[in-house]
């Protein structure tokens, strides 16, 4: 039986449980916690209570696939323009300890057209071997054809773990795959780790905006399946002597598409997208006016880094919503976040609190982005950032 | 054109404080909101409406409570609610929430559009809608920032890309997940507002929309939540004093001491 239960002989009437509930579920009934309809058994309540009184069951489930059939870890290499993108390094990266911890090879997938040396990339990076789709019609992303032929090669290979970049197709393409294979996906991991008794992934991940962090496993179906956050994990040195397999697997390429990608345009050309960037620039309503968006822009072009933006601005319309940094914007985890006049509202912070190290840049003292910075400078930002500028483009030339 | 929007309620704030000696959340105000994408979502279906004609319909997996919410909807110029609610559904993750919206979406049935919003604020997922059109069987487009064009049996619309965006049709019925920038929601009109308040959601559970129960759920969730804790933000911060160019000058020695930002 599935269900959730308060042990009344245990409960000592405490209400900690009635706080630790996100959705009011749990009323008071003669100093004693009951569960009403409010319940979406989160677990929350279970371990808040420090009196061992909240019992959740849930009935054995019946495993859906044999589980030992399923052997390997595999990085999705996604390309674009026929390069393969950062984050799917730094999987390999993380992918080769968990390969190592299972004893177990750690394959790439790679999906293109005309793309070899990419796959030896993959390779150097830290792959035993790679799996090679080619074919001009998968040249560049499509939902619908990548879903088929991902699809086709776990059915045939049987992987136990397959990491995709959380990137827009990564979180695209990763719960049409995981649906259609009825298996679980944990969403822009952030940590992963191998429980060394049960072999299964510790899937680490922010909820609520970064303010609770939630481990989750994937016991009973294969593969396990996680879109993990980029710039989080870190890539090997690539090694160009190592050697391993480029196989192209015998796969059915899907013809007569639904979806059709009938035009691509790059609007973020000379400078990093948001997600890539090791350093963040960003800007809000502190800057005072439109113009003053320029020194964010500036600032982050000397650095080599991407220029973000709180919604005060985007809203205002000083800034295209692309860099909007937050919880209906972009969520972000760079080597270093400039907050340049931005208050530090949750919202914001939703987008943008994994960053290393964060520098906030605002004339009130008692700003919120303060209790998250690294370093704070109180000041005026059309002041600051002149000067910032100024520092970085001495020292780096 | 019959449009589907789903709609998620969350919590009200993400502004979770922590209990320290607990490690547990306090909440003061536990109300719950429409996930704040989906007010994008409802407003797109029915500002196609308004254009082309046909209904919007929101459908909501939820506790009994989400039907006022619902009813926000139907305030906005949505024509009809459903509200899936039944304990078999609790401790449900994107999978079997996706099974249980489809079967409420078969169950509606007649449908072109559907619309979900780009991810809720809760759980921050992203994958009810990709999930849902492959249980389906339709196709679908994530992160959508325009429609170009929608008529009958296809769509043809702008999705937003990590650099840039690109543009997608497709034929309908389909699923698209929208983001804010594709427009700016209504408030409420007085018509509407009385409108909502005569207007009883259709509610139905398990049973009613032929859902099998053991894909429902904790059960027909294949993932498990094992610990929740809140995360440690070791964060000693320093404040750099002085006047704008002395801050900028200690401020940047700092960072290239620390690698993080290195010279060509
Ligand atoms: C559902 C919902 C979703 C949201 N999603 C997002 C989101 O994704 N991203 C996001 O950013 N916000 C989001 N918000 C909005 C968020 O709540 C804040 O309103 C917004 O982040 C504020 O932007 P800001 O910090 O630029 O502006 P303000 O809050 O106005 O802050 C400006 C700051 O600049 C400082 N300042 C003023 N002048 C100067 C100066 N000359 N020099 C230095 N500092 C100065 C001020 O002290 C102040 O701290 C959302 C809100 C809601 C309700
Ligand atoms: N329980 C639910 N009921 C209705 N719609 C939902 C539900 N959960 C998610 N959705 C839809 O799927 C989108 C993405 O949610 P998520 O995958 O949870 O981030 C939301 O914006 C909603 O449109």
């Amino acid at each position: 039986m599935t269900g959730i239960e308060i042990i009344t002989d245990k409960c000592v009437g405490c209400k900690l449980c009635v706080k630790a509930c996100m959705f009011s579920a749990i009323d008071m009934k003669d100093k004693k916690a009951v569960i009403n309809d409010n319940c979406t058994l989160c677990g929350a309540c279970v371990s808040s209570c420090k009196f061992d009184a909240i019992q959740m069951e849930k009935e054995k489930a019946r495993k859906s696939v044999d589980i030992s059939e399923y052997k390997g870890v595999w990085v999705f290499a996604e390309q674009k323009h026929g390069v393969v993108s950062q984050v799917a390094f730094e999987l390999l990266g993380e992918g080769r300890k968990l390969a190592d911890t299972l004893s177990v090879p750690l394959s790439a997938v790679l999906i293109g057209n005309n793309v070899p040396k990419q796959a030896k990339k993959l390779i150097a990076y830290g792959a035993d071997n790679v799996y090679y789709v080619e074919h001009q019609s998968v040249e560049n992303y499509n939902d619908e054809s990548y879903t088929d032929i991902f699809v086709q090669l776990i059915e045939e290979y049987k992987p136990e773990i397959v990491l995709i970049g959380a990137t827009t197709y990564g979180r695209s393409l990763a719960p049409r795959v995981a649906s259609r294979l009825n298996t679980g996906l944990t969403a822009d991991c952030t940590g992963l780790e191998i429980d060394p008794e049960e072999r299964l992934l510790l899937q680490t991940r922010p909820a609520f905006g970064g303010n609770l962090m939630a481990t989750i496993i994937c016991p009973n179906h294969r593969p396990q399946m996680s879109t993990v956050r980029p710039k989080v994990m870190k890539p090997l040195e690539p090694d160009y002597s190592r050697t391993g397999e480029i196989i192209q697997p015998g796969v059915i390429i899907p013809e007569n598409l639904k979806v059709k990608v009938l035009d691509v345009v790059q609007t973020v050309c000379e400078t990093v997208s948001l997600s890539e960037a090791d350093i963040i620039v960003s800007g809000g309503r502190g800057l005072g006016e439109a113009k003053n968006y320029a020194l964010v822009e500036e600032l982050a072009r000397v650095l080599g880094g991407a220029a973000g933006a709180s919604r005060a601005i985007v809203d205002a319309g000083w800034v295209d919503y692309s860099h909007q940094v937050g919880q209906t914007g972009k969520t972000v985890g760079p080597k270093v976040y400039f907050a340049c006049g931005i208050s530090g509202a949750v919202q914001h912070l939703a987008g943008m609190s994994s960053s290393d190290i964060i520098i906030a840049i605002n004339k009130n003292p008692d700003a919120p982005i303060f209790k998250i910075a690294t370093y704070g400078i109180i000041g005026d930002v059309r002041e600051i950032l002149p000067e910032l500028i100024k520092q970085f483009k001495d020292k780096l030339n | 054109m019959n449009i589907i929007v789903c709609v998620k309620q969350v919590p009200g704030t993400t502004d979770v404080k922590i209990n320290k000696e607990t490690n547990t959340i306090i909440r003061d105000e536990a109300d719950i909101i429409i996930n704040p994408f989906d007010e994008y979502a409802i407003e797109e279906g029915v500002r196609i409406k308004e254009k082309v004609g046909g209904s919007v319909t929101v459908i909501s997996m939820g506790i009994p409570k989400t039907a006022e919410l619902l009813r926000e909807a139907i305030a906005v110029g949505v024509d009809d609610a459903v509200l899936l609610t039944d304990k078999a559904f609790a401790g449900s993750d994107t999978l079997a929430t996706s099974y249980a919206l489809s079967m409420g979406i078969k169950k509606i049935g007649g449908y072109d559009l559907i619309v979900c919003g780009k991810q809720a604020t809760d759980g921050d997922t992203a994958q009810v809608g990709p999930s849902l059109a492959e249980k389906l069987g339709v196709p679908h487009t994530t992160n959508v920032r325009k429609i170009e064009e929608i008529k009958e049996g296809y769509i043809r619309c702008q999705r937003m890309t990590d650099d840039g965006f690109e543009v997608v049709e497709m034929p309908l019925p389909a699923v698209i997940t929208v983001v804010k920038e594709i427009n700016e929601p209504r408030l409420p009109s007085i018509k509407g507002k009385l409108k909502s308040k005569k207007y009883e959601v259709k509610i139905f559970n398990a049973d009613d929309i032929g859902a099998d129960k053991s894909l429902c759920g904790l059960n027909g969730s294949p993932t498990q939540v094992i610990k929740t804790f809140t995360p440690v933000h070791d964060i000693n911060g320093e404040i750099i004093e002085g006047t704008a160019g002395e801050q900028a000058k200690n401020l940047a020695d700092k960072l290239l001491a620390m690698q993080f930002v290195k010279c060509k």
